[in-house]
């Protein structure tokens, strides 16, 4: 076994530029969202509130997929990795849309 | 080590090869964060239910009046800053904890960039930044806390009772962020530890980062779940 214990012979790579910018160029975009979706909140008329949840929640999905992928470094995975802590998340999906569902049907049968 | 283990091994069952090519530690994170996705996905699926089970409000915003009689817009919720009594500000504070998560997010994956060139000074740098921003974060959900129990003075929201609309409204605000305020405070406190042990040279004589890359996956968790609760809490 190669020993670690001398400290001196640690050797620190340079900070690697290219990484670094294109984390950085990640961080930009979830800002860039983070605001445009301050402006859909604030600009959109409140009539159009079924448009803007649609968006909200598509720019979320996006704002996800970066985190996962780029900063969780998931996307640079081995693939069947992705796909096991993506897959079971579609069934999240389906039971939050099923349950919205219900939600709707208990409030018409108490005559909200 | 790596070399040894393909050169010598060809039968993948026999050993000696990681499963999806992920270290064990690692492996054991993804695992655990799974397991805390559904626990986050049952609140918000029990969120969902209990909201669309509520009469939405129908009127225009500019005349809308707290009632417990349907769900309230969020933004008329919360639209208080700290220092500025009285004055309207939708959802600017709110944006401002998304901003400073997002942030720390940022820092941490610097501290992990830095880890994986054995750079110590470069990790203990991100590492204090990190742990500022999850700093800052729980002192502006203490003070949204205080603001939304307080409320005008008079009455305010507990778990039974509610200025702002139905009971189940400030319930689930104080279980959603609440879970993830938990989730905030201890990834401060294993940030923390991190933070000590590579200021102590305990990794660096391990021979390698990797503990910074597994609470980073933690770290990034806790701000993945504020981006759903943001939208779906505060901007829905």
């Amino acid at each position: 076994m190669e020993s670690h214990e001398n400290i001196s012979s640690i050797e620190v790579k340079p900070a690697d530029k290219a990484k670094i910018r294109h984390l950085l160029k990640v961080a930009l975009i979830l800002f860039v969202i983070t605001v445009l979706e301050f402006g859909v909140a604030f600009l959109m008329p409140h009539e159009m509130h079924t448009i803007k949840v649609w968006i909200f929640i598509g720019m979320t999905i996006i704002k996800a997929a970066y985190i996962i992928g780029e900063f969780m470094h998931l996307a640079h995975e081995v693939k069947s990795l992705m796909w096991s802590v993506v897959l079971p998340m579609v069934f999240v999906i389906w039971l939050i849309i099923a349950l919205m569902y219900e939600g709707n049907s208990v409030l018409n049968s108490i005559g909200g | 080590m790596a070399n040894t283990a393909t050169s010598t091994i060809k039968n993948l069952w026999n050993g000696g090869v990681e499963p999806f090519r992920a270290s064990y530690g690692k492996l054991m994170m993804w695992f655990f964060l799974m397991s805390d996705a559904f626990t986050f996905s049952a609140l918000l699926v029990a969120y969902g239910m209990v909201r669309s089970a509520h009469p939405a409000y129908e009127g225009s915003p500019e005349m809308f009046t707290f009632s417990q009689e349907y769900w309230p817009i969020p933004e008329k919720v919360y639209e208080a800053i700290p220092f500025f009594h009285g004055v309207e500000a939708p959802l600017v504070f709110v944006g401002l904890m998304t901003f400073i998560l997002i942030l720390s997010s940022v820092t941490m994956v610097l501290a992990v960039e830095a880890g994986q060139r054995m750079d110590k000074k470069a990790v203990e740098k991100w590492m204090i930044w990190t742990i500022i921003g999850g700093l800052l974060f729980l002192g502006c959900q203490a003070w949204e806390w205080t603001h939304f129990i307080v409320g005008d003075g008079i009455t305010g929201a507990n778990l039974t009772h509610n200025q702002y609309g139905p009971p189940a409204f400030a319930d689930f605000f104080f279980f959603i962020t609440g879970f993830h305020g938990t989730h905030v405070f201890s990834g401060v406190l294993l940030n923390f530890m991190v933070y000590y042990r590579t200021a102590t040279g305990l990794y660096e004589r391990r021979g390698h980062y990797e503990m910074v890359e597994k609470i980073g996956l933690y770290w990034h968790f806790v701000d993945l779940v504020w981006v759903f609760v943001f939208t779906f809490f505060y901007l829905v």
